[in-house]
């Protein structure tokens, strides 16, 4: 068998899922034994067949996976319960394995695969995709790249008629059916302190967050970024999040604000002192890149 | 062989794994530790805390790169932005060589994130090979295969592992980091003597050593990097000093983690066999 195709034989086994009992499956890939296939390119030794010693490679892929999303996604993990959790990730993985060199990016597409298939977050989709969303944001948030911030000079003769302004790549805006930055707190308070010795303190945290996971609707618009690279999570007003989009999606200043304000309950006359706040706010927590000069084309 | 061309002519001693639980310990303690090793991909990100831990520690360590996903046996080509992010890495550290490991694990852009083991044919040595030769000319800094552990062989394998190994490295002209721990445990799990592994190893072409604990189960051993060195693999590091001299060894540990303290006393029991390998070039 040459490289390629033995690999690819290999591959198919390993990246099969696991039975309910978390063994390899009796069933080969594309039908058959799982016994005949394995012991077509693994040679058996004096303690292990082919299938054992195949099955030690299919079932440590599988405990890696599985373990890297439960890491990075807890809150979900609370909102599904642990065994809907799991199933939902052999799932997942069966249909968006791993593309990448590291296991970092594997739940990039968690979010639009839960669109994609709401059966597994049932009623508590729109719960389960928010808090999907806050995750992988949070995952971006702490370490994407950090431009140099835009200062007060690169504005001094900026018009916002023109001006376009760069949110922070390790920037990330969400807008949220459902509060679930306190849902994910509560989460991460809850593993922190796994380690307390009262067994009563931990059956009451754990109901804890089991309330929280039970949130009601309250929308809110939620920035998630970094200051001396620990994330954070800000809660900002429906106009901050407005204007924000807007200038992500490349509009000059003056469309962001204005459409911003269009459809605002705020009264007119507090718009102006709305957006200097914003800019202060903006500015001394460095969410903006300085524009990029190019260089003049010389004749 | 202390400095040689597959390190960078570097001699540097005794180091361990740099790891997230001992981060605080480092910074704030400063303690003394010959050199660090990473695993190259925690690193290869655009910015946030991860890069500037590893701007801190460069400031006051030697670090050097070992990655988990080269998969030079792969027979796919190398992934070029895991190797223009390499590259970016390696010009931040400066590290003297890179390691990766001797096996595959992604096949027709899917990943395992495994190390999965190479059949030891000659089609697969030529094809690592020259994958090995991509990935040096790309980076312009030497390049160190590292044997794996195994828990399988393959029916169309031509040759024993080592052998395997020697026509890789002649074929690619690299070094090699050599994991004494995973020679263990491989000849516990395919019945070889792992002292044939050790003496048949190229002694002028190891740039680094590898040492580690691991599990042992009813039918096989695991190379889990959880428990001290046992006193097996202390035997055969013996030997490779013996053969190899004083070399760059580190202690990897990656599971159940102890103090900085422990990790640390632990990879300088390696101090005893490398201060004999020197006694026995003085005399």
């Amino acid at each position: 068998m040459k490289l390629l195709a033995l690999q690819r034989t290999m591959a198919r086994a390993v990246m099969q899922p696991l039975s309910r009992s978390e063994h390899m499956q009796e069933k080969a890939p594309g039908g058959g034994k799982m016994r005949a296939y394995a012991s077509r390119f693994i040679k058996p030794n004096d303690r292990l067949t082919s299938f054992e010693r195949l099955e030690i490679y299919n079932r440590q892929y599988w405990f890696r996976l599985l373990s890297a999303l439960a890491e990075d996604f807890p809150g979900l993990r609370s909102v599904l319960g642990d065994k809907q959790f799991d199933a939902m990730c052999k799932a997942y993985i069966v249909d968006c394995p791993s593309t990448s060199f590291t296991l970092r990016n594997l739940g990039s597409k968690m979010e639009s695969w839960l669109r994609a298939h709401p059966k597994w977050a049932g009623k508590k989709q729109s719960l389960a995709l928010d808090i999907a969303r806050l995750e992988w944001a949070d995952i971006e948030a702490f370490d994407n790249q950090s431009k140099p911030a835009l200062c007060a000079e690169d504005l001094a003769t900026a018009d916002a008629e023109t001006l376009k302004l760069e949110l922070q790549p390790y920037v990330r805006l969400l807008d949220l059916a459902y509060p679930v930055d306190d849902l994910l707190l509560a989460v991460r308070k809850e593993d922190d302190t796994d380690f307390a010795s009262n067994a009563f303190s931990e059956k009451r945290k754990k109901k804890h967050v089991r309330a929280v996971a039970k949130l009601d609707p309250q929308p809110i618009y939620l920035v998630v970024h970094r200051i001396d690279n620990s994330v954070y999570f800000r809660r900002i007003a429906p106009e901050e999040f407005a204007v924000l989009t807007a200038l992500s999606k490349g509009k000059t200043l003056a469309k962001a604000l204005d459409s911003a304000f269009r459809k605002s309950k705020m009264p007119p006359e507090e718009h102006a002192a709305a957006v200097q706040k914003y800019f202060q706010t903006w500015a001394t927590l460095g969410w903006f890149c300085r524009p990029q000069r190019t260089k003049a084309v010389s004749a | 062989m202390p400095a040689n061309k597959f390190n960078g002519f570097t001699d540097y001693g005794i180091g361990i794994g740099l790891r997230a639980t001992h981060y605080d310990h480092i910074l704030s303690r400063k303690p003394v530790c010959d050199w660090f090793e990473i695993i190259s991909e925690n690193f290869m990100i655009d910015g946030g805390r991860p890069l500037q831990i590893l701007d801190e520690i460069l400031e006051q360590y030697k670090v050097v790169q070992h990655g988990v996903s080269m998969y030079f046996g792969s027979a796919e080509k190398p992934n070029r932005e895991h190797l223009r992010r390499l590259k970016d890495l390696v010009k931040r550290t400066k590290t003297p060589w890179v390691s990766d490991h001797l096996c595959w694990g992604s096949v027709d852009g899917r990943y395992t994130h495994d190390l999965l083991p190479m059949p030891y044919t000659f089609e697969a040595a030529k094809i690592t090979a020259q994958k090995v030769r991509e990935v040096r000319d790309f980076l312009e800094i030497p390049v160190a295969v590292e044997n794996v552990s195994s828990y399988a062989e393959y029916h169309v394998s031509e040759m024993t592992e080592w052998e395997f190994l020697n026509e890789v490295v002649e074929r690619a002209d690299c070094g090699i980091l050599l994991d004494v721990n995973n020679i263990y445990v491989s000849s516990q799990n395919h019945s070889f003597n792992p002292l044939d592994y050790v003496n048949s190893v190229p002694a002028e072409r190891v740039a680094q050593i590898h040492i580690a604990g691991h599990s042992k189960y009813r039918k096989y051993i695991l190379d889990t990097h959880d428990h001290p060195v046992i006193d097996p693999v202390w035997r055969l590091y013996d030997r490779t000093i013996q053969r190899v001299g004083h070399t760059a060894t580190l202690l990897e540990w990656d599971d159940s983690i102890p103090t900085f303290k422990e990790v640390h006393d632990e990879a300088l029991k390696a101090d005893k066999f490398l201060a004999s390998s020197v006694l026995a070039t003085a005399v």
